[in-house]
């Protein structure tokens, strides 16, 4: 059986948006997104010690083997990143297109997603990728079992859990909450540059690169600015009646 | 009044050398370990990297990892902190015929130098006194160099193991075979959580200690093997900002006197340093040595006053704070350096082993050289025939016919000097220099940091308030050097928690991260202490003023990144 | 107006109510001055409720109560709403988020190729375009996106918009029967478990009441958790009170705890340093009681309070139970 694991290079540190690009400046130190830890913990917590493969799968830069690295050293078998330029920008449509197509080449039983990227750039995407795909998706798991060519998970909702059954092949985006992703073991570490790692251009995929990128891309940046000012700050003396005036503010903005 | 050095913490260095304990199977194996992806380290990397290539035999025999480099950051820069205008020569030295300086990435050359004498509103230009030129010399970030070192030190074979500590020094049969790493995912009561990862013995032929400033393993070889010098070691405290400015700066500026006081009661030993970075960044530093007495004395808040002078303010006109971060510095010079640099199976390099020359701020050349050296050794030590003792004793020999030991025995007294205060010391200090250090003053005895009896004079006082703008608070400062430490992890730092409260204050306002607190007053004349070991930058201060660091999980700690 | 929208937005409804935050963006929608703005509902019971999408700003509504679609899953939603954009020739679809809704809406981006805005806080009309306002880096910056093809998708954040009853009236209702992709129908909800009140955990909970040191001491945190239940919100806690054992890291908000953005945060005893901060700055409304009139929690609260946290929330929690009777 073969689990195929959705991850991104995510910066790291003071995150700053280019003013130039307008985008999320991506040129410093990144890793793992550690939403994608935890999709990683998961398919090896599945893979327990069977023969199941686990295949990590990115789409970023070069420095995003890095990434792919962590994962191979937490225990998963063989890593694929998709990096080529012309595929810098692309947004959801196109993101989610590139993924599709290395996903198709893997032929996994189950795709796990992390439940969003700490970037903000990569929240939904794993919709997008199971209708590529033709696959059925349930996300916001919290609990995975697979079954024979099934799968069962609980996931959460607004108003409480579902249990969900989908047949495999499918798509799981897992929520932070399923459990906590290990940490590699030295040998983890020393050993992952050892896997077998793949960096493929979109051409490799059998993709035309302006079907992705900003020229694949159907949404664009426009501009930055300020958020909307908070509103005029009240500061009031706690006295007597502080209670009933934060009350009334309460009341006034109808929370209460 | 209290001193630190009475209440000495509960740490003991013979509770971290151990006998490897994995069963033979389990233990990790490598040619040879380096511990800290510092210059020093990064330097025995890059130079092994160099020999190995020439010799693929001897490649070949040390396995599958000959050379294995582990850092406790979350990548290599990540803990490296420093000024930095550095001597170009030994990274000459080290990429000979492989890379020119030029191709380093560095804030170029020196273009000129300023020194000042800062009152409270004037500025008093002073020439420069000898030890402080630096014409020839280049700035650096020491962490992008770090990471471009780390780079380099891959591509020569490395493997660099990042966010793992080296808990424990292995020794059998009276020799280091390496190090244990930490264990991962404890608890704050040091229970396992739900994923734990044990560490693992990391076991070689050859043990490199880099691991700089108050270095956990060199500290407790030292102890292990009786390496101490005739001196105990002394540190200052440094801590510094980098800037975005408007108006580039264009010259290298030290300052001395303001707000440090010159009175030889206070024993205020240090100064600043403003280095641009560029045309649009700066670095401003304020370094203090940390026999001071002053229970109040903060650095950090020293360094905030220091930003309200006319003259520095025009510097940060415009300008908005990109960086923080704190580091000590050794600065016993000479007489403190370990009796020697190597024992069976163990070499020790860098500020680890007090390489560093506190008149002329400089150590990170030291390092370098003092890292490709021990390569050389090393790599003598794995030669078919070779004596390993013999091989590991040429290190020492090697140091002593180097610039670095004829560079800190020129300035031996330096330190010990200015602990008479600034204005003898001052024309004591050029004296020495000047005559390049024919002078013999004696090995003036220096008194360890955490003997400096303690005294008060209202400090905090003077010290600004954090207007976010130009002066910082401590908290909003450790955000700014990425430090996003787990908080449910075992306590690293040893100290005792019941102690006068002259001494807690003073562990207070010297640590620049906030982790100590004031808690509870017990009565008797002593207070609880109370901690934040995640806000800790592992600067070091507390090893000098009665307390003891200890790494805690591999990848804590700040992330620095312009530092 | 230049190039008129069709505009279509995407109710979700649960028993017999359409949810809030639907009805929201239906409000902001049909406010934009689209001539026409259509919804869908969809799932059980889903004709009933046209009545009440065309008071809140449709003109027509389109309704499926398919057997495909009667459990809540976003797959076949995603072919009624195929079915209803190409039939309808709509070149906007609005979504509120929700766990449903995010799925719904970048599957049907995948479907239709289409361009999807999420996390949108709002968007307005630029010169015949519709321009996306969207929060970013914990809400310090706002960025402005576009689409740059049409059906426009726009998932706006939850909450976003008040639900404005206009002046509309009897929708025009049309049935919708897709076809439903193989893949939409394989997935089954076999049990639904709905939360029992004891209280939402911190990360969803609308309502926050946090504790600092301010508090005084542990004991002192039952006026953090009576002040939340009589609010309905959930308890949090700064590093400090959990690093001093007053109260669970399963609480801890902030940079090494957890991020939310609640509607309303109330901040007791907190002194709002940056490692608190940027774990709820991007909350709704924050309420701050500290004794300390230069607490930096005040630069970036709505409400200030300088006052004893010990004096001012019994009574508060007691003025509160009153009002909700």
């Amino acid at each position: 059986m073969r689990i195929a694991v959705c991850v991104k290079h995510v910066p790291e540190g003071t995150v700053r948006i280019d003013p130039g690009s307008k985008r999320l400046d991506r040129s410093g130190e990144g890793a793992l997104n550690h939403f994608d830890a935890n999709a990683v913990e998961e398919a090896l917590r599945l893979k327990g010690d069977s023969d199941t493969e686990v295949v990590v799968v990115s789409l970023g830069p070069d420095k995003a083997i890095d990434s792919l690295r962590k994962a191979l050293a937490m225990g998963a078998d063989r890593a694929v990143l998709v990096s080529d330029e012309a595929a810098a920008g692309s947004d959801l449509v196109a993101t989610s297109r590139v993924l599709a197509a290395a996903l198709e080449r893997e032929d996994a039983e189950l795709v796990l997603f992390g439940q969003q990227a700490s970037d903000a750039d990569g929240a939904v995407l794993w919709a997008a990728v199971a209708e590529r795909l033709q696959l059925p998706v349930v996300s916001q798991a919290m609990e995975l079992s697979l079954g024979d060519g099934s799968l069962r998970t609980r996931r959460q909702t607004e108003f409480g859990y579902d249990v969900i059954e989908a047949p495999l092949p499918a798509v799981v985006a897992v929520s932070d909450a399923i459990n906590e992703p290990r940490y590699p073991s030295l040998k983890g570490i020393m050993g992952a540059k050892k896997k077998p790692q793949e960096v493929l251009t979109l051409s490799e995929l059998g993709l035309d690169p302006s079907t992705t990128g900003e020229a694949g891309s159907r949404t664009s940046v426009i501009a930055l600015g300020e958020p909307p000012a908070r509103g005029d700050a009240r500061k009031i003396e706690g006295d007597g009646s502080a209670a009933q005036a934060i009350v009334d503010f309460l009341a006034e903005k109808r929370l209460v | 009044m209290s001193r630190p050095s009475d209440f000495p913490p509960p740490y003991a260095p013979s509770d971290y050398v151990a006998e490897p304990s994995d069963p033979e199977g389990e233990q990790i194996e490598v040619g040879i370990l380096i511990v800290g992806a510092g210059p020093a380290g990064l330097a025995c990397a890059i130079r092994l990297g160099q020999l190995l290539e020439e010799h693929p035999g001897v490649a070949e025999r040390l396995g599958e990892v000959p050379v294995a480099l582990v850092e406790k950051g979350k990548q290599p820069g990540s803990h490296l902190l420093s000024g930095a205008v550095v001597n170009p020569r030994s990274l000459r030295r080290l990429f000979r015929g492989r890379l020119r300086f030029e191709d380093i990435p560095s804030y170029g050359p020196v273009h000129g130098e300023a020194v000042y004498l800062l009152t409270k509103r004037a500025a008093l230009r002073i020439p420069p006194p000898p030890p402080m030129r630096n014409h020839g010399n280049s700035i650096f970030s020491l962490s992008q160099l770090g990471r471009f070192l780390a780079d380099r030190a891959e591509e020569g074979g490395t493997m660099i193991l990042p966010e793992t500590a080296a808990e424990k020094l292995l020794v059998s049969h009276g020799r280091v075979v390496g190090v244990r790493t930490g264990d991962k995912g404890r608890g704050r009561e040091g229970e396992q959580l739900g994923n734990f990862e044990p560490g693992a013995d990391l076991v070689a032929s050859v043990t490199v200690l880099a691991e700089g400033t108050q270095g956990h393993l060199t500290g407790v070889a030292l102890d292990r093997f009786g390496l101490a010098g005739e001196d105990p070691q002394v540190w200052e405290l440094g801590v510094k900002e980098v800037w975005k400015v408007a108006k580039p700066l264009r010259h290298v500026v030290h300052t001395m006197g303001w707000p440090l006081r010159l009175g030889t009661k206070y024993r205020e030993f240090g100064g600043s340093f403003v280095y641009p970075m560029g045309d649009d960044m700066l670095t401003i530093g304020m370094v203090v040595g940390l026999d001071y007495r002053d229970v109040e004395l903060s650095v950090h808040d020293l360094l905030q006053e220091l930003k309200t002078h006319p003259r520095i303010r025009k510097l940060l006109a415009g300008g908005e704070r990109v960086a923080w971060g704190a580091k000590t510095i050794p600065s016993g010079g000479f007489h403190s350096l370990p009796s020697r640099l190597h024992a069976p199976g163990l070499l020790l390099c860098g500020d680890g082993a007090g390489m560093v020359n506190i008149a002329r701020l400089k150590g990170v050349h030291y390092a370098i050289e003092s890292g490709r050296l021990a390569a050389e050794a090393a790599f003598g030590a794995l030669q078919p025939g070779a004596t390993p003792a013999t091989a590991l004793a040429s290190y020492d020999a090697a140091v002593r016919e180097s610039f670095i030991w004829s560079d800190l025995y020129e300035v031996r007294n330096m330190r010990q000097v200015f602990g008479r205060g600034f204005l003898v010391g001052g024309a004591l200090a050029s004296a020495m220099t000047v005559s390049k250090g024919r002078i013999e003053l004696g090995a003036l005895q220096a008194e360890p940091d955490a003997e400096a009896p303690l005294l008060r004079s209202d400090q905090t006082s003077s010290y600004p308030a954090a207007d976010g703008e130009l002066t910082f608070d401590k908290l909003s400062s450790v955000f700014a050097s990425g430090n996003k430490t787990r908080d449910d992890q075992p306590d690293h730092i040893r100290i005792q928690s019941r102690v006068p409260r002259d001494v807690a204050e003073l562990w207070a306002h010297m640590c620049p991260a906030q982790v100590y607190e004031v808690g509870d007053d017990l009565g008797d004349g002593t207070v609880e202490v109370r901690t934040s070991p995640s806000n800790c930058v592992q600067c070091g201060a507390i090893s000098a003023k009665g307390g003891r660091l200890t790494p805690p999980e591999g990848g804590s700690g700040p992330e620095y990144t312009l530092t | 107006m230049s190039s008129g929208s069709a505009t279509l937005v995407f109710l979700e409804h649960r028993g017999a109510e359409i949810q809030k935050g639907s009805l929201g963006v239906l409000s902001r929608a049909a406010a934009l001055g689209d001539p026409e703005v259509a919804a869908v509902l969809v799932g059980d019971a889903a004709r009933a409720l046209a009545h009440e999408a065309g008071a809140f700003g449709a003109a027509k509504v389109y309704v499926c109560e398919d057997e495909a679609v009667q459990q809540p899953l976003p797959q076949p939603r995603v072919d009624v709403l195929a079915q209803v954009v190409s039939d309808g020739g709509y070149d906007t679809v609005f979504f509120a988020n929700s766990v449903l809704a995010a799925d719904v809406a970048a599957g049907l981006a995948a479907r239709l190729d289409a361009g999807l805005n999420w996390d949108l806080a709002d968007v307005e009309r630029r010169d015949g375009e519709l321009v996306g306002k969207r929060p970013a880096l914990g809400d310090s910056v706002y960025v402005d996106v576009g689409w740059t093809s049409r059906p426009r998708l726009a998932l706006f954040r939850a909450g976003s918009f008040d639900a404005v009853a206009g002046a509309g009236g009897e929708p025009e209702v049309v049935e919708v029967s897709p076809s439903f992709a193989e893949h939409s129908r394989g997935s089954r909800i076999v049990e639904q478990q709905v939360e029992e009140s004891s209280g939402p955990s911190v990360e969803d909970a609308d309502i926050i009441v946090a504790g600092g040191r301010g508090l005084g001491a542990a004991e002192n945190f039952t006026l953090a958790e009576e002040l939340a239940k009589a609010l309905g919100g959930a308890v949090g806690a700064t590093r400090a009170v959990v690093d001093a054992g007053w109260y669970p890291y399963s609480s801890q908000i902030g940079q090494t705890g957890k991020t939310v953005s609640p509607k309303l945060y109330v901040a007791l005893g907190i002194s709002g340093a940056i490692q608190h901060k940027v774990g709820m700055q991007s909350s709704n409304v924050i309420v701050a009681i500290n004794k300390d009139a230069n607490a930096p929690i005040f630069e970036f609260s709505d409400l200030g309070v300088v006052g004893d946290v010990h004096e001012i929330v019994p009574r508060l929690t007691e003025l509160i139970r009153e009002r909700r009777g």
